[in-house]
């Protein structure tokens, strides 16, 4: 027996829309197998997991808290990866974009003014940007691979930003623990209420509306996709492979930025020595689950915010380990990336053995 | 669509039987930094919420999340337990002091309590142990076993509290031995055992015989036992991992402290406080001193009393820092302030 | 044992796990495969070898044991990869994000128990020689392990039938599959090696260097091992320079620490990542050495047309 794939003619539309369901209810399927095998009853834990954080305004709120820096870096990584560049250094783009949009508020306490945040934002984006480009820089000027680079530029910046926090820019009246003064009115982003939920919520929504549609209707969009199929292709079409390097790490380099700083003025409130929870990685995560789509990234970091509640809830009222949330994002992946096969391929079995190409 | 009602069957039956319980049971949460299996620092918080279990058994119900991340996280984390009816909330790491303070504004009703912080609300309380007595004695027996005259300090992050107990341990190392030297490495992590074991090995390469921690795995330990060197136990009782390399241990026994607060709390006395414990309260607790000569064990047990009995003060001057200026009197001693903020060595750590 | 001894091994302790992962994913790559799990893999190989050998109290079987996890979750890879064609990269990335989870998960009961620990050989006279003894005759089994094995991928690879064919399907799958060779089947086997070494490498953390269960043990390693085979060139006795370089400015930063010089330890912790990126930048700004043993095919799915 014999499983072949046979190349469509087309791409399977139904798949395309079928498969981010499908490997999201065999995840909730084989999730409920690891609980009822772990000892728990497993529709209450799913229960906990996937339906709990929906059911009240407190944590649908939480749920866009958590989902904002996703899906702004998810939906950055998404186009990279659409032009086949491999960002997966998110996180360390996150951690300076917090660090430089944290340059004002932490130098210059006192100064309260609307400019003061619209200057932290850029300031962060361009942070992210510029920790990005370097990684453009090294890949384009000398052919270094992008993907170990960005990687190892998470570790360098995470202990920039260390030395930052626990050296000039702690706060003087915090013991000397490592945290900078805690950020005031115009330095932060207002919130909806007195929850946590703030403007980068829609911030975030306005990101991925305008990447739909440079995606969908412009120019870019198109030549991102070339590139993304084939780099020679693309080149025909006299695109440019080094220029779509620079835009891809910029704009995702940016967006991370903005996600880090957005962080720091919004739910942290200061600069810390670690603000971020692996959002960066989770990112990727959640570009693949959006099929690299931003609306779909939208939604897949919504999920994912989710995912992370509901193993909160779970841990608190049944005791399951918050590993499992973990092993849920990774099954996930997995099987997503099993279904696209399907908008590509079809899959045949056959059952007589044909000698083909036998290793010698 | 059975599945449907099924599923809201049960979630019906549960915020039922959460309310029920509720009415009746004290429910205590407790926020962890790391896992309840590192062997260190969290382990022994749990340890003293399942004493907490077993001292008052049905009057209370304890839940807790652990591994959750300093910062943004950890307010979502402690803002649901305080929505979901928790009446005592530890919070046990320094980064979640201002998400505690934050969450406790809005919950007044709540009853929250922060370790290792230093803001306190009305309805926060804040506690810490006085590691630093443990650390005093421990330099002691470093300074009388040793003999090279080197230990080696694997510690984790530049905070006042292991400045503190840096400064501790090699004020009684000297007490013993003026040249005491003591070497540290930062690891810039509180768990990192790989590197942790690599710096063990640094020390032993660069001549130290004594191995001491503040960092939260128990992989220094081991791998003294390995190299046949001598260490002491942090945060919890390591001998497993040295039979015949731990010393002693300094254990963080919270169990008593966190007995009394829910206790306040079912008597309706419960207000906020500032804890700040050492030996003589039992908060910090050493292990059998073993594995050294008699004099030695007996030398720890006299300093360890003189500490209960307030008679011994780890921060007595006189006290010279790096540059060797005299910073604390003969005859004064560091009051808990200036304890507190610790950011200065003294006169024989090398490195900064 | 005089203070360079040690130092030479702990560094060789510190390299060693690098140096395994690395020649594993030296193959995988040469077959035209990236598989970016070897993160992942190492730490399912942790975990399963540190069980195993808790359960079972022998320490081949736990040895054998992270071996087996590595391959296991390869082969997961290669289903995913071979089978059904998906984005190597995006797999390699989920492979790790899943072993992590699960690594935890399955861990967890054993976290803070002291395992068995695989100790060093003795040969009488020889580990005594001063200086040089226990570096060349007092290691652990597992370190001369490490280093036959770059030697033999390296004959493997330039001297053997099997080196030539997998170089072949690495660097032109179509020319291969045209010749009568299953590129799929050649790379299903090139992934299952780069599995168990990283399971291998793995089982060395959690049974040699510290030997425990901690969860997120592998602590970045399995993504300087992926560095390393692009700083080695695809040419396996440069891996052992590689690793042995990435252990000395680790260890060294410790070292500098421990004697008292006054230089942040935040630059010394960062300090083995910028190594890396600059070596990697000397190694790839060099276009024609880089081409040259770059395997053609790397990351590109094989589809055969019938």
């Amino acid at each position: 027996m014999k499983i072949i794939l046979e190349k469509r003619a087309q791409q399977s539309k139904i798949m395309a829309y079928a498969s981010p369901v499908l490997a999201i209810g065999l995840t909730v399927i084989l999730g409920g197998i690891i609980f009822a095998l772990a000892g728990y009853d497993p529709q209450t834990a799913l229960y906990y997991y996937f339906v709990e954080p929906l059911t009240n305004f407190w944590s649908i709120e939480e749920v866009i808290v958590k989902a904002t820096p996703l899906i702004l870096i998810g939906a950055g990584l998404a186009i990279c990866f659409s032009a086949n560049i491999w960002n997966i250094g998110a996180e360390g783009q996150l951690t300076m974009g917090a660090l430089v949009g944290s340059f004002i508020p932490v130098m210059f306490t006192d100064w309260q003014s609307p400019l003061v945040l619209l200057l932290m934002l850029v300031m962060g984006a361009m942070g992210g940007a510029a920790w990005a480009g370097l990684v453009a820089f090294l890949k384009n000027k000398f052919n270094v691979n992008e993907i170990l680079t960005s990687l190892m530029l998470v570790y360098v910046a995470q202990y920039i930003l260390d030395w930052f926090v626990r050296g000039p820019w702690r706060d003087p009246n915090g013991y000397n623990f490592p945290k900078s003064v805690s950020f005031e009115g115009w330095q932060l982003l207002p919130t909806y209420g007195d929850g946590r939920m703030h403007i980068g919520a829609l911030i975030a929504l306005i990101v991925v509306v305008l990447l739909t549609i440079m995606m969908t209707r412009s120019l870019k969009g198109f030549e991102i996709r070339a590139i993304g199929n084939s780099r020679r292709a693309g080149a025909f079409a006299g695109f440019s492979y080094k220029g779509m390097t620079w835009f891809c790490f910029l704009l995702s380099g940016a967006l991370a930025g903005l996600a880090g700083i957005m962080e720091v003025a919004g739910p942290a409130g200061q600069l810390l020595p670690s603000i971020s929870p692996g959002y960066g990685f989770t990112a990727i995560i959640v570009a693949f689950l959006g099929r690299l789509n931003p609306m779909g990234v939208l939604l897949a970091g919504i999920l994912l915010a989710i995912s992370y509640l509901g193993g909160d809830g779970a841990q608190m009222e049944l005791g399951v380990s918050v590993k499992t949330a973990q092993v849920f994002q990774g099954m996930l992946l997995f099987l997503i990336l099993t279904f696209d096969t399907l908008i590509r391929y079809k899959v045949k079995i056959i059952r007589s053995q044909t000698a083909e190409g036998e290793l010698t | 669509m059975s599945l449907l009602r099924k599923t809201i069957a049960v979630a019906a039956a549960i915020s039922m039987s959460t309310m029920a319980m509720a009415a009746e049971k004290l429910k205590i949460g407790f926020v962890y930094v790391g896992d309840t299996g590192d062997g260190g620092w969290t382990f022994q918080h749990d340890a003293g919420r399942k004493a907490l279990e077993a001292k008052f058994g049905d009057k209370v119900e304890t839940i807790f999340v652990e591994s959750v991340a300093e910062g943004p996280d950890s307010e979502r984390v402690i803002t649901r337990m305080a929505r979901n009816g928790v009446g005592l909330i530890f919070t046990t790491s320094f980064g979640y002091m201002d998400p505690t303070i934050k969450v406790a504004a809005k919950f007044p009703d709540v009853k929250f309590e922060h370790a290792t912080g230093y803001k306190q609300s009305d309805n926060v309380s804040v506690y810490s142990a006085r590691f630093y007595e443990g650390r005093y004695i421990i330099g002691q027996i470093a300074a009388k076993e040793s003999k090279t005259g080197i230990a080696g300090y694997v510690a984790s992050v530049p905070i006042p509290e292991v400045v503190r107990g840096i400064n501790a341990f090699l004020l009684g190392a000297q007490s013993v031995n003026p040249d005491f030297q003591v070497k540290v490495i930062w690891v810039n992590s509180w768990y990192d055992p790989g590197k942790e074991a690599d710096a063990v090995k640094v020390f032993a390469a660069q001549g130290a015989d004594i191995i001491t921690q503040h960092t939260d795995s128990t992989a220094p330990m081991q791998i003294a036992e390995e190299l046949g060197l001598k260490a002491f136990g942090q945060a919890s009782d390591m001998a497993k991992f040295g039979p015949t390399a731990q010393l002693t241990a300094i254990v963080d026994d919270w169990a008593p402290y966190y007995i009394e607060r829910t206790q306040a709390v079912l008597d309706g006395t419960w207000a906020s406080t500032n804890t700040w414990d050492g030996i003589k309260q039992g908060m910090v607790h050493m292990t059998e001193f073993k594995n050294m000569a008699a004099d030695t064990a007996a030398m720890a047990v006299a300093t360890k009393e003189a500490i209960r009995s307030g008679e011994l003060l780890p921060f007595a001057g006189p006290i010279y820092n790096q540059a060797g200026e005299l910073v604390v009197k003969e005859g004064e001693s560091l009051d808990d302030g200036a304890l507190a903020g610790m950011d200065w060595y003294v006169k024989g750590v090398e490195g900064n | 044992m005089t203070g360079f001894e040690a130092a030479v091994l702990t560094i060789i302790t510190a390299s060693t796990p690098l140096l395994m992962a690395a020649i594993g994913e030296l193959v995988v790559e040469r077959s035209g495969v990236l598989n970016l799990g070897v993160e992942g893999m190492m730490v399912m190989g942790a975990v399963c070898g540190f069980l195993a050998s808790y359960y079972t109290g022998s320490l081949i079987l736990g040895i054998l044991a992270s071996m087996m996890a590595g391959v296991l979750m390869s082969l997961l890879f290669g289903l995913l990869t071979q089978t059904f064609v998906t984005n190597q990269m995006a797999t390699g990335l989920a492979l790790t994000i899943l072993c992590l989870g699960l690594s935890g998960l399955i861990g967890e009961p054993l976290t803070g128990e002291p395992g068995l620990k695989l100790s060093a050989i003795s040969i009488p006279y020889l580990t005594d020689i001063p200086y040089v003894g226990k570096i060349l005759f007092g290691q652990d089994i597992l370190v001369y392990v490490s280093i036959a094995l770059v030697f033999a991928v390296q004959y493997m690879l330039f001297k053997s039938r099997m080196g030539l064919i997998i170089r072949a399907v690495g660097d032109s799958h179509s020319s291969a599959h045209a010749l009568g060779y299953s590129v799929i089947k050649v790379r299903y086997y090139c992934i299952m090696f780069g599995g168990a070494c990283a399971g291998l490498a793995g089982g060395y953390l959690s049974l040699v260097y510290t030997p425990q269960w901690i969860e997120d043990m592998t602590a970045g390693r399995g993504w300087i091992a992926l560095a390393l085979v692009v700083f080695a060139t695809w040419m396996p006795r440069r891996i052992l320079l590689g690793a042995y370089l990435f252990g000395t400015v680790w260890i060294m930063g410790l070292y500098v620490q421990g004697a008292g010089i006054a230089i942040p330890s935040q630059v010394l912790s960062a300090l083995p990542y910028v190594v890396t990126i600059v070596a990697l930048v000397i190694i790839s700004r060099n276009a024609t050495l880089t081409k040259l043993n770059t395997p053609t095919c790397l990351g590109q799915s094989f589809v055969p047309d019938r």
